[in-house]
């Protein structure tokens, strides 16, 4: 009733909140652009680049731009007329001079192996443009694989302006040459295990820090004070010490000659040494210690919350310690459990160091392959399509984890 | 109610020279020697640190006593874990389940047990009606009020019957208001339920209220165990008649002891007569205490012997609505108070010369502060 005879009434009063509170909100966002900035570019920017890149197909429309656009109306039958193989001669001589050849023929090897010796020997041989109406013949003389359907249609399917080939190929698919998607030839086969792989590794590594990390937190939450500030500083430790020294030390304990099989022998327990590293069992071993923290401290910091006072209420009220830690205690450190796993999860699955360094070559994941591709053979494509379906299936995880989390949120009733 | 394992005899819990250490050098709980009877409303009083938690920590299982054993009916239970004691317990921060609906924690000491299911469901019925919360059922404790969350776990303790229901301070949390009407609430159903009630507080108040009987804890002994009436009228000790309501102190030696009469002769001088409670013999000092609502203020000698009677000046009156406090200074207290009936004190003003006058019934001579 009153509020009709305040002045500026006539403003709503949603609106006269939202000019009040304007100025925080800038003051606010002021604080935030330097990390909204750095975001930006550090990480939402060559995210991006990744995604695009798993998808662009820049090479064969730059350098062959004239059999490309003569290819356009041939629909993929037979071979294509007269004026794509003059086109296609024209291009090559072009790309030749301008040096550009091989890298259309690169692009081209990765649908047919051995395209790029067709291509650049095709290169080497044609002098000159053939005249009109032999273009084809001339090809077909220098290389008998340009009478084949299959290397025409390789050159449309990456005529771009985007293809699918990465994509399809992290997840071992490609097209054949009617461009329906196929199982991939088993020596290009590897990515699907790969992945399986790298995941496996990823839920046992997490398993392990769980099975391991749980009870340190709860100690950790229940100890004295000063008793747990020590226990902390032995938890962090691994933090003050760079990834690579920590490694290198799991090589000098577990090698054939190293501290665990030395101290085994020396009690006469093993006569051989056992082979503890460049196996999954190093790769398992540093990983998880590697990670180990990272699941103690979400779940510390979710126990900490957790009074005393409800295990005690269960005893009270007549539950046996095992029952009261399954039905009150351990429902409560969901959120610290989901958090934990998430995180060595996410992490583990994108390790590189630790299992080049301590795993064999059964033992490489997928972050192996990916700088194999960025790094060695500079193929950018497979690479970004690699990182990108790592990215998805990371994405869905964590989608799954906050379906779960939220369905499970509870709004606490202490009030302490 | 069924009480399970009570025994024939009326007493239900007793403690036997029980102590208790933490540190191995300083006893928390020093000799306790304590019968709670069958159906009683049993407060443990006393100040933070005086050992009544402990108490109750250690009957409920969660402390175990350094000394001594604890009986329930004729079991001890010295090495029984707690939830086999059948020890129903309200916590101080109620300790709802907050992942458990209102529904599901009170059924949680059913459930354990395992009570079949239908019959899980009508007895959380019944005790969500008893409490008057059957509406909320489905809600999680975080979205109920404090009042709501302390009647919740009230009805949990409650639920399956325990032979006896702890209370550690459940209303410390609750405002003025809402923790009187849960004094009340909580004193209905411990008539209404035939329930034995061990409760702990700090508020003296609050003891007087709701108990049968009140134990009072000092540095790890019961001062006095007694009715409320009795502790505030009939104090054994200094610390009794000091922390149970308003006393007023006098210091002073005995002079002699006649008949369980003694005559002190006050520090500042003068001498009265007082009951001879808790002192030695003559020359041994006291402290004597008097409540504020057992001393009248006379202007002029009124002439009877009987009375107790010393000079003071009146250095202010502070209106309280029942009653108005005057505050006089005495040689033997600078700040002597007196409990005036509302209407009584009509011509007094501050500054005025007068007589502060007792009973000596009224004046009991108790160990030197």
């Amino acid at each position: 009733m009153t509020a009709a005879f305040v002045a500026g009434a006539d403003v709503p009063l949603k609106r006269r909140l939202k000019r009040a509170e304007r100025a925080r909100q800038f003051r606010a966002l002021g604080l935030v652009l330097p990390l909204l900035a750095f975001l930006l570019f550090t990480f939402v920017v060559p995210l991006a680049g990744m995604i695009w890149k798993s998808a662009d197909d820049w090479e064969v429309p730059q350098v062959m731009p004239q059999t490309v656009a003569a290819l356009k109306q041939w629909n993929g039958q037979g071979l294509p007329d007269e004026a794509a193989f003059a086109a296609l001669a024209a291009d090559i001589r072009t790309a030749r001079e301008a040096g550009t050849l091989a890298v259309a023929a690169k692009r081209l090897n990765y649908i047919i192996n051995g395209y790029r010796t067709t291509l650049l020997s095709t290169g080497r041989k044609l002098k000159e443009q053939p005249a009109p109406g032999t273009a084809k013949d001339t090809l077909i003389g220098i290389a008998p694989a340009w009478g084949e359907r299959e290397s025409w249609t390789a050159i449309k399917s990456a005529s771009g302006p985007v293809t699918s080939y990465y994509l399809l190929a992290a997840v071992d698919l490609t097209r054949n040459a009617d461009g329906a998607i196929v199982a991939a030839p088993p020596d290009q086969a590897i990515y699907r295990d790969v992945f399986i792989r790298t995941f496996t590794i990823g839920f046992g590594v997490t398993a392990l820090c769980l099975i391991l990390g749980f009870p340190v937190a709860y100690l950790l939450a229940n100890l004295p004070t000063g008793r747990s500030n020590l226990l902390m500083i032995f938890v962090l430790l691994p933090f003050w010490t760079s990834l690579l020294v920590r490694t290198c030390a799991w090589i000098v304990i577990l090698q054939s000659e190293g501290i665990v099989n030395g101290s085994l022998q020396w009690l006469g327990v093993i006569d051989e040494p056992l082979r503890l590293i460049y196996n999954r069992f190093g790769v398992y071993m540093a990983m998880t210690h590697v990670l180990l923290p990272f699941m103690i401290l979400p779940l510390y910091s979710v126990m900490r919350g957790i009074s005393p006072a409800y295990m005690r209420a269960a005893a009270s009220l007549g539950a046996p310690p095992t029952t009261a830690f399954l039905r009150i205690y351990l429902p409560q450190t969901i959120p610290g459990i989901g958090a934990g796993c998430l995180l060595v999860f996410i992490l583990a699955i994108g390790y590189y160091i630790t299992p080049a360094l301590v795993g064999g070559a059964a033992d490489q994941m997928i972050s192996s392959f990916i700088a194999f591709y960025t790094t060695e053979t500079v193929n950018w494509g497979l690479a970004s399509a690699l990182g990108a379906v790592l990215l998805l299936s990371t994405l869905v995880l964590a989608l799954v984890y906050g379906k779960l989390a939220l369905g499970r949120q509870t709004t606490g009733g202490l009030k302490n | 109610m069924d009480g399970g394992m009570i025994a024939t005899t009326d007493t239900l819990v007793r403690f036997t020279g029980v102590q208790k250490t933490y540190d191995g050098e300083h006893l928390v709980v020093k000799s306790l020697d304590l019968d709670i009877r069958k159906g009683e409303f049993l407060t443990l009083l006393g100040p933070s640190g005086s050992g009544k938690t402990t108490t109750l920590m250690m009957l409920a299982g969660f402390e175990v006593p350094t000394h001594g054993e604890i009986f329930i009916g004729d079991r001890p239970i010295k090495n029984m874990p707690p939830h086999k004691r059948d020890i129903g317990m309200v916590f101080q921060n109620y300790a709802l389940f907050p992942h458990l609906t209102i529904e599901e924690n009170v059924a949680f000491p059913l459930s354990v047990r395992g009570v079949p299911k239908a019959e899980v469901k009508e007895r959380v019925k019944a005790a969500l009606d008893m409490i008057k919360l059957g509406n909320l059922a489905n809600r999680r404790p975080g979205q109920l009020s404090g009042g709501q969350q302390q009647r919740v776990a009230l009805a949990r303790a409650l639920v399956f019957n325990p032979a006896l229901v702890l209370m550690d301070e459940p209303l410390g949390a609750l405002d003025k208001r809402l923790r009187e009407h849960m004094q009340l609430e909580i004193k209905r159903l411990h008539e209404t339920m035939g329930l034995t009630v061990v409760y702990v507080t700090h508020d003296q108040g609050e003891a007087l209220t709701m108990s049968d009987r009140i134990a009072v804890f000092n540095d790890g002994i019961v001062q006095q165990i007694d009715r409320p009436d009795a502790l505030y009228e009939r104090p054994v000790n200094s610390f009794v008649a000091n922390f149970i309501g308003e006393n007023n102190v006098l210091s002073g030696v005995v002079e002699n002891i006649e008949q369980g009469w003694a005559r002190v002769a006050l520090d500042a001088g003068g001498s009265v007569v007082a009951q001879a409670v808790n002192i030695g013999g003559a020359g041994n000092r006291t402290s004597l205490s008097l409540r504020p609502e057992r001393v009248a203020i006379e202007t002029g000698d009124s002439g009877d012997s009987s009375m107790n009677r010393l000079p003071a000046t009146l250095t202010d009156l502070i209106y309280l609505g029942d009653h108005t406090l005057a505050v006089l200074n005495t040689p033997a207290n600078p700040e002597f108070m007196v409990k005036l009936p509302a209407g009584s004190y009509a011509g007094l003003v501050p500054g005025q010369d007068v007589y502060i006058a007792f009973r000596p019934e009224d004046c009991r001579a108790l160990d030197p502060v």
